[in-house]
């Protein structure tokens, strides 16, 4: 397909992979500013809101972010007025706990990066804990499903999974809320999460939630990130590793509707030696004013000597009027890694493939679907969960209906 | 018998300068059971020819008529006319990602025969179609055209002529970039097709080279976007003695 590539930001020598160069045609990318992954943000990170100024929306994680869509999550006006319904399926040997902010399991992966987050830290009364116990395989995934029924609400959840355990979790956000929440993964040694969190929200829905991961010694982490719904949705998967070994995965699909506005900003702080990350994000978007936001940050520090990390953003637009903003970039403070590289490409709906396909003699909407399905095959084969895959393939499906 | 007539035909691209005509009045009868050879040198409008039957949105057709058996092919879309039977194989088949070789086949095959093929004599027939093009079975789950040889390529989209059994088979180059044994295996698969007796082949070659296994009913010489000269499989011999300076001298630019 007729693709556009822009310049990533590199730092060091030494990265591994062909790193595109060129400019776009087709939606919108911005080039990353020649600043590192700390210094361009405007506050340090903090648990107290109070430490964050308020957003005007120049600032560097925030200048593709619709503010006034924001419900006031970010100038401190949203009160927590709403309701939300939770459901937590939790196979036997899973525990369950609602905990004060003083528990010390909360906080401990990750520390609120922008303001939102920190409002969310700040607000949230109550926190969930669910607890894995040390080698215990699980079977069975434990499910939250998070039932928006309207206003706003805060929250804030930690997983903690014991070394060698096995696990899969899946959250399900659907329904209409303003929700500012934030989840923790304290993830053992040589345990195996597999992290799904599905945001299949209404369409007037905002959400801004900033995941941490801290990925004990030889451990997996695998989280796959799907946005459907919303009218704003801001995530922030972040990574960081608690000793050498341990491996990340970040897989991620978007579909972006007319309006909507889907934001994913990941970090990986490669902060141990001989660690792993792999981030793959593909999005579709269709319709007038859709804007879809990827920003891939991976920094290897200085001690992380063997790293081997790439990162990919493809999107495909499908119809005029759509925009993408795709950034990675790439801080590299050792020369002695494995291998560091990303790309992001951004292209149109591409009209030789549509030919060949009715040339074949299939219909226009039909060959539509066959190539946006394609698009997003290779990612959604390597989820690995049969139920998840045929939901988001029935989730495409339902997205291209739509627009025909 | 199924017809394909085309009269006075001309088409047109946009170009920087504003729209520029390629074909410039092109008359041709095909019949179902005939090949017929068209020639000619680079930039005659040999591909412009085809990619304006198939219906291609790059070609704009300023004049003249094409039907199909009376019907207007030219107001039908492109999936129409393939289904109508025409088919294009392409010079530069499209790549299409994640789309495998065999739901692609299975999908075109489903619209083309207006029902989806029975699932355990079409599994046979495509195994069976594949083995006389000597392709490898693995070859049905990769991605349409991703990462093909030159040769693959081609030979999937023979492949494809086999399996659709269009009463029109369009070849843009096929022979182009295919080594001797590539050649000579496309080939009979085209000739299986023609033996059937049910398809009129159009078969648009730079080259005589294909021609001593692809015997043409009819060779026409296209030049400056129209036929500047038609006969029979002697006129091939003749261009393959005397190349098609006679036609370019003072007719195309370069």
């Amino acid at each position: 397909m007729a693709e556009a590539q822009n310049s990533p930001t590199l730092r060091s020598a030494r990265a591994g992979g062909s790193l595109p160069v060129g400019s776009t045609t087709a939606g919108s990318i911005a080039v990353a500013a020649e600043s590192t992954v700390a210094t361009r943000m405007s506050a340090p990170p903090s648990f107290d809101v109070a430490d964050f100024p308020v957003p005007h929306g120049r600032e560097e994680e925030w200048r593709f972010t619709p503010l006034e869509r924001l419900k006031g999550l970010h100038d401190g006006t949203a009160k927590a007025d709403g309701s939300i319904k939770a459901e937590v399926n939790a196979p036997d040997g899973v525990t369950v706990e609602s905990v004060g902010r003083d528990d010390a399991r909360i906080g401990k992966a990750g520390t609120p990066v922008d303001r939102v987050a920190a409002q969310a830290f700040s607000s949230f009364e109550k926190a969930t804990v669910v607890s894995i116990p040390k080698e215990t395989v699980l079977t069975e995934p434990v499910r939250v499903a998070l039932h928006g029924e309207g206003g706003t609400t805060f929250g804030h959840t930690v997983f903690e999974i014991g070394a060698f355990a096995e696990v899969v979790i899946v959250i399900d956000h659907t329904g209409d809320a303003v929700r500012s929440a934030n989840v923790d993964f304290l993830i053992g040694d040589g345990a195996k999460v597999t992290f799904v969190s599905v945001q299949d929200w209404d369409d007037t829905a905002v959400h801004c939630s900033q995941h941490n991961a801290l990925i004990g010694r030889d451990a997996t982490f695998r989280s796959v990130v799907v946005t459907f719904g919303g009218d704003v949705v801001r995530l922030h998967p972040r990574i960081s590793y608690a000793g050498p070994g341990g491996e990340a995965e970040l897989f991620g699909l978007y579909f972006t509707d007319a309006g909507q506005h889907q934001e994913h900003r990941l970090l990986v702080t490669h902060n141990a030696p001989h660690c792993k990350s792999n981030v793959v994000y593909k999005g579709a978007l269709q319709g007038d004013s859709a804007h879809a936001v990827w920003i891939g940050d991976v920094l290897i520090q200085a001690e992380a000597e063997g790293t081997d990390t790439y990162e990919m953003n493809r999107n495909l637009v499908l119809t005029d009027g759509a925009r993408v903003d795709s950034v990675p970039n790439l801080e590299i403070e050792t020369g002695e890694i494995v291998g560091a590289g990303h790309a992001s490409t951004t292209g149109r709906f591409d009209d030789e493939q549509l030919f060949y396909l009715m040339a074949r003699g299939i219909p226009e909407a039909e060959a539509r679907r066959l190539v946006v399905r394609g698009f997003f095959a290779e990612l959604v084969q390597q989820i690995g969960l049969p139920d998840v895959e045929e939901r988001l393939i029935a989730k495409i499906e339902a997205e291209l209906e739509a627009s025909v | 018998m199924a017809t394909l007539e085309i009269r006075d035909l001309h088409v047109s691209v946009e170009a920087e300068n504003g729209p520029r005509e390629i074909l410039k009045g092109v008359d041709l009868t095909v019949k179902q059971g005939e090949t017929h050879a068209i020639m000619g040198p680079n930039g005659s409008g040999k591909s412009t020819l085809a990619y304006s039957l198939a219906g291609h949105p790059k070609y704009t057709i300023t004049g003249g008529t094409v039907t199909l058996d009376g019907e207007d092919v030219l107001e039908m879309s492109v999936d129409e006319r393939a289904r109508a039977g025409v088919f294009l194989a392409m010079q530069y088949p499209v790549e299409v990602p994640g789309v495998s070789v065999s739901n692609f086949l299975r999908t075109s095959a489903t619209a083309i025969r207006g029902e989806a093929p029975k699932l355990r004599t079409w599994v046979k027939e495509v195994k069976e179609t594949m083995e006389r093009l000597q392709m490898d079975p693995a070859f049905a789950e990769r991605n349409v055209n991703e990462g093909f040889s030159g040769g693959e390529k081609k030979r999937h989209e023979i492949l494809q002529l086999e399996l659709l059994k269009p009463k029109i088979a369009i070849l843009d180059e096929t022979d182009s970039g295919l080594d001797v044994d590539a050649l000579r295996t496309v080939s009979e698969g085209v000739n299986r097709v023609r033996e059937t007796g049910e398809v009129g082949t159009l078969l648009i070659t730079h080259y005589t080279r294909i021609l001593r296994y692809i015997k043409p009913d009819f060779v026409h010489v296209f030049a400056n976007g129209r036929i500047a000269e038609s006969g029979g499989a002697e006129l091939a011999d003749k261009l393959e003695a005397e190349g098609y300076e006679a036609y370019t001298k003072g007719g195309v630019s370069a």
